[in-house]
């Protein structure tokens, strides 16, 4: 959220002597090489780390879920691993009532050209509250708010949770979880009743569609050009 | 002026020898040809039915043929809505005040399976199943998405609908009026019939839990 926008290279931050990036050809399913940034989470972080798994050549962290805020913010800011890009946050359940609920993270450092896949179990039963990582990547506002609208996890920290597909007094539930019937807790009248219901015109709020109250957000040379009274769409 | 005599209102004299042309027609008749001849549909399109539709409106197939030259993106100058694609729930109110905002005389086609029943495979908790719950409509456009000629037999049929429509007929012209507490236009059990599952129970979950 720095004031100036500083073009990334992919690959830069690499020593000189690391080999050009190429498809990867013959990587196993299970076990290979994992990616350095794990062991240096272990290094980090110790016993919040629970595991490491390498699928595909992918690595995938389970990780304390108290400690997500923590690990992500020292990913993203240590100099050595720079994970500057956080591509989606999403959860998973299974098909099984004891199995808990993941909630993952795939964040990606382009400098160094690194992808790393954050898991944290959160157990049946309890409630579903992880700490948000809206400080640290803007981009994940709408990740969070759909991850919260689609299974219910409370993202703490996140300073406005609130349902991004589905309207937001829609009261069935959490549609992707296992035990949301597929049509819906209601019947067909009743949710058309519902939604009817809703003024079409209370989608948003003035804020979320205010240039003005972003005006000091936005990049230099456009606060430039809109203070000289520059319209769009005129 | 004032002075020749009135002429007698049952009697056309015609002179065989004039140069005056005269066409004897119903009123009925031709207001209708005149409506069913410049339909300017109002697109609400939200997924693969409008990309069909725009071929049907684009010059290989060209609507305007039809009098549908102008797309009339403003419901308040529109005679016909085409819903052309799936229509979520929280589009529901958007739809139904598109519609409530058009004036009379108004028709309404369901174009593809999505608009016209729900499609089965979108039989889920997000969409509705068939806009003829939040709206009255004329013709249903079966097909996933139908072709350009199917659009346009169902168009040509809505002509024909409205060129059989009477003006004495005031009922044809009644607006749509939603019961004020549940906002439906028709009873319940109704809307649960015609949006009966196509095979995914009430009750059954994801999971089979």
């Amino acid at each position: 959220m720095s004031g100036t926008f500083l073009p990334v290279l992919a690959g830069h931050a690499e020593s000189t002597d690391v080999a050009a990036p190429a498809t990867p050809r013959n990587v196993p399913y299970h076990g290979g090489a994992a990616n350095p940034t794990a062991d240096a989470l272990r290094a980090q972080f110790g016993e919040a780390i629970h595991r490491v798994d390498v699928v595909w050549g992918e690595t995938t962290v389970f990780v304390d879920r108290m400690q997500v805020g923590a690990i992500v913010r020292w990913l993203h800011d240590d100099a050595q691993q720079r994970y500057d890009y956080c591509s989606d946050i999403t959860a998973v359940e299974y098909r099984d009532l004891e199995r808990p609920i993941e909630v993952v993270w795939h964040l990606r450092s382009i400098p160094f050209r690194r992808f790393i896949r954050l898991k944290a179990l959160l157990a049946k039963g309890q409630p579903f509250v992880v700490p948000s990582v809206y400080d640290i990547y803007r981009g994940a506002d709408w990740l969070e708010r759909e991850c919260y609208d689609m299974f219910g996890i409370r993202f703490e920290g996140h300073p406005d949770l609130r349902r991004l597909l589905m309207w937001e007094q829609y009261k069935e539930g959490y549609p992707l979880r296992k035990d949301f019937p597929l049509r819906g807790r209601f019947s067909r009248s009743e949710q058309l009743r519902q939604i009817l219901s809703q003024n079409p015109e209370a989608k948003y709020s003035m804020e979320e569609l205010n240039v003005l109250e972003a005006f000091d957000e936005l990049p230099a040379d456009m606060r430039q050009r809109l203070g000289k009274g520059e319209r769009v769409g005129e | 002026m004032g002075l020749s005599p009135r002429p007698d209102a049952n009697v056309v004299t015609v002179d065989p020898q004039s140069q005056e042309s005269w066409v004897t027609t119903r009123l009925d008749f031709l207001v209708n040809w005149g409506r069913a001849n410049s339909l300017w549909p109002m697109p609400f399109g939200t997924a693969c039915c409008a990309i069909e539709f725009m071929a049907t409106a684009a010059s290989k197939f060209d609507l305007a043929r039809f009098g549908m030259e102008r797309m009339s993106f403003s419901p308040r100058q529109a005679d016909v809505l085409i819903c052309a694609g799936r229509v979520p729930f929280k589009l529901a109110p958007v739809i139904r005040r598109i519609w409530q905002q058009m004036p009379q005389p108004k028709w309404a086609i369901a174009m593809g399976a999505c608009a016209s029943t729900g499609n089965g495979i979108f039989d889920n908790y997000a969409v509705v199943q068939g806009i003829d719950t939040i709206i009255p409509v004329d013709v249903y456009v079966p097909g996933c998405p139908p072709r350009p000629e199917g659009l346009m037999y169902g168009i040509m049929m809505l002509q024909k609908k409205v060129m059989s429509e009477r003006m004495a007929d005031k009922s044809l012209r009644n607006e749509m009026e939603p019961d004020p507490r549940s906002q439906l236009y028709i009873a319940p059990a109704l809307i649960d019939e015609v949006s009966e599952n196509f095979g995914n129970s009430v009750h059954q979950t994801r999971s089979g839990l």
